[in-house]
């Protein structure tokens, strides 16, 4: 898997680059702010982005501009997004356009190694990662009325959906079956009033709604 | 006034005609001319205007020929302080004046200090003339005594000239002191009628202190920013990439001693713990979120990482200022963190809405109630800050609960 990555901070640079590579991804290109994350990306053709949200010159959201950016001109182009503070609003304009290969984390989940990794696979794969702490925050929304229909149990599935994990992730986190986890998830279809699209698109207009996008 | 220092009769003397004493004469003098072209001018004006009332066009242009004619006679009478006497009077502060052209006028016709000016200017023709006149008369009464006094001299007159040598010396003496008494008498009145006010030098100063102050707030909330971005910059990223090694370290070292791969794992976990402490610290200090994004996304934040569920409602169409908005964001986080650590509630309320020129935050929870500002619970601290930007902090919270906080400040 090749890998371009943006981080301003040059130790984190090296530290992440050192990671991805015993973890035998390849980083093609590690650069330090937004312009050169669009001119790697054009050079290389990477199959997964990971950048900072603040970078050079103006340390604000450029990393994230870069994102939407790169999403537009390679529609489906996976980028896990990195940010010292994750806020749904940022959320929101990543999914806005499309919630396939789409990853935005807190920075300091690159301390647990594996948990990190298997976010950036499963976004290179087309799955979406989100943290915790955005879906956290997008669930104290007043939510207008579809999902406040839905139960507390029905809400916390909703939301490890959105982070995007498996049916069988979600058993684990709920410590549940996974039949029950399906039948919630029936159940949050029934109530969102998304029925008969394929099952992987469902999941994602869930989670679109659930944005509020 | 200075007096230079007299050490002798002689400075004494000197001092009686020196350049000053001659300034204060000419001060006396140039006041007539100016004084009676100013009672002139006024006088006649409102004379005008009150003859012909009925037509009302006349009454107001008029006024607004006072209004433009006082002030420029009192900048003349103004120089002609300084250039003879010394004397600085304040310049009056000119407000800005808003609205149309008939409320300013009705404002400007309700300024005290314009009436004041016009006072000093119908009062100042009396005191120059008369003063004029008083220092004509000694000075003329000298020359005419002094050359009596040579005459007598002169034709031989022996001691009968005496008499008018001495009344010339007497009057000698006398006109600088007239002149004198006649200048100080009109500096008190300028002093007292052109100046600014009592009210308007208060006036000035709240202004000026709330400038100030806006200032140092401004100057405090850019240094937390400048601390946020100077910890996110150096040490945030400097723990967060010791915590990847630590936990690279423990997923790649399996085969340590167990000691060792404990030593391991409760550093990595340390490190998490700090980076979480740090982060939490930081986002106080000023999110960078709240500059991006304003309000409504930093709250979301705040709510979600708050112990307890938070409803949350925003409604803030425009940005107001950044310090506000910082102000906002801080009463928020106090307000929920106390709410966490003392009131025992199941639930909380933050609503933000702007109003016209108000921005209004009200934190409510359904806690046991009791909140006592003076309790040391960073209540008093809240007040202080909101105080800060002249907004107000009201407090409901009796025992038993609930417990709401409403806050208002001005988001010009």
């Amino acid at each position: 898997m090749r890998v371009v990555l943006a981080e301003d901070s040059v130790l984190l640079r090296e530290g992440l680059v050192w990671m991805l590579g015993s973890a035998g991804m390849e980083v093609v290109a590690a650069v330090g702010d937004a312009e050169e994350l669009l001119r790697a990306c054009d050079e290389h053709a990477p199959d997964l982005v990971v950048t900072d949200v603040r970078m050079p010159p103006g340390h604000s959201d450029e990393g994230l501009r870069a994102a939407l950016a790169l999403r537009r001109r390679w529609a489906g182009l996976p980028i896990v997004v990195l940010s010292q503070y994750v806020e749904e609003r940022y959320a929101t304009q990543l999914l806005s356009t499309e919630t396939r290969g789409i990853g935005y984390l807190l920075k300091d989940r690159v301390a647990d190694v594996a948990e990190f990794l298997d976010a950036l696979r499963r976004v290179a794969a087309g799955g979406t990662a989100l943290d915790p702490e955005v879906v956290a925050q997008l669930l104290v929304r007043r939510h207008s009325d579809p999902l406040d229909r839905l139960t507390p149990r029905e809400h916390e599935v909703l939301a490890l959906i959105a982070e995007g994990r498996s049916n069988t992730g979600i058993a684990d986190a709920l410590v549940v079956s996974e039949g029950a986890v399906g039948k919630h998830i029936n159940n949050i279809f029934a109530k969102l009033e998304l029925s008969g699209a394929d099952k992987d698109h469902r999941r994602v207009l869930a989670v679109l709604r659930f944005l509020k996008i | 006034m200075t007096v230079a220092e007299v050490r002798s009769p002689w400075d004494r003397i000197r001092a009686h005609w020196s350049a000053r004493s001659w300034l204060r004469m000419f001060h006396v003098v140039t006041g007539v001319p100016l004084g009676l072209v100013a009672g002139a001018l006024i006088l006649g004006i409102t004379t005008l205007s009150v003859i012909f009332v009925w037509t009302v066009a006349v009454p107001v242009a008029g006024a607004l020929l006072l209004f433009w004619v006082v002030p420029l006679l009192t900048r003349l009478q103004r120089l002609r302080f300084e250039a003879f006497l010394d004397v600085r009077i304040p310049p009056v502060p000119r407000r800005a004046l808003k609205g149309n052209v008939a409320m300013r006028l009705l404002r400007r016709t309700r300024s005290a200090s314009l009436w004041r000016q016009a006072a000093y200017h119908l009062v100042s023709p009396l005191i120059s003339v008369i003063g004029c006149a008083g220092v004509i008369v000694t000075w003329s009464g000298a020359l005419v005594t002094g050359a009596l006094a040579a005459q007598f001299w002169v034709l031989g007159g022996g001691w009968r000239g005496l008499p008018f040598a001495l009344l010339c010396a007497a009057l000698l003496v006398a006109g600088p002191w007239l002149a004198q008494g006649v200048s100080s008498l009109d500096v008190i009145a300028g002093e007292a009628l052109l100046g600014p006010s009592i009210s308007d030098q208060l006036a000035e100063r709240v202004e000026s202190l709330r400038e100030s102050r806006a200032e140092v707030i401004d100057a405090a909330d850019a240094e937390r920013r400048r601390i946020e971005r100077d910890l996110h910059d150096g040490t945030q990223q400097r723990l967060v990439s010791l915590a990847m090694k630590l936990g690279m370290a423990r997923a790649t070292f399996s085969d340590l001693p167990l000691p060792a791969k404990e030593m391991i794992s409760q550093a990595h976990e340390e490190a998490k713990q700090a980076l979480k402490e740090l982060r939490d610290l930081v986002r106080g200090l000023h999110p960078a979120v709240l500059t991006d994004e304003g309000l409504d996304a930093a709250l979301s934040g705040l709510a979600a990482r708050a112990a307890l569920p938070v409803r949350l409602r925003v409604d803030v169409p425009r940005r107001v200022a950044s310090t506000i908005e910082a102000v906002a964001f801080f009463v928020v986080s106090e307000a929920l963190a106390n709410v966490a650590k003392h009131a025992r509630a199941t639930a909380a309320e933050v609503v933000v809405v702007r109003e016209g020129d108000l921005l209004r935050v009200v934190v409510h929870d359904d806690g046991r109630g009791g909140a006592d500002p003076g309790g040391g619970t960073g209540l008093r601290g809240l007040a202080q800050r909101v105080g800060s930007v002249d907004g107000t902090l009201k407090l409901d919270s009796p025992p038993g609960g609930p417990t709401t906080i409403s806050v208002e400040m001005p988001c010009v």
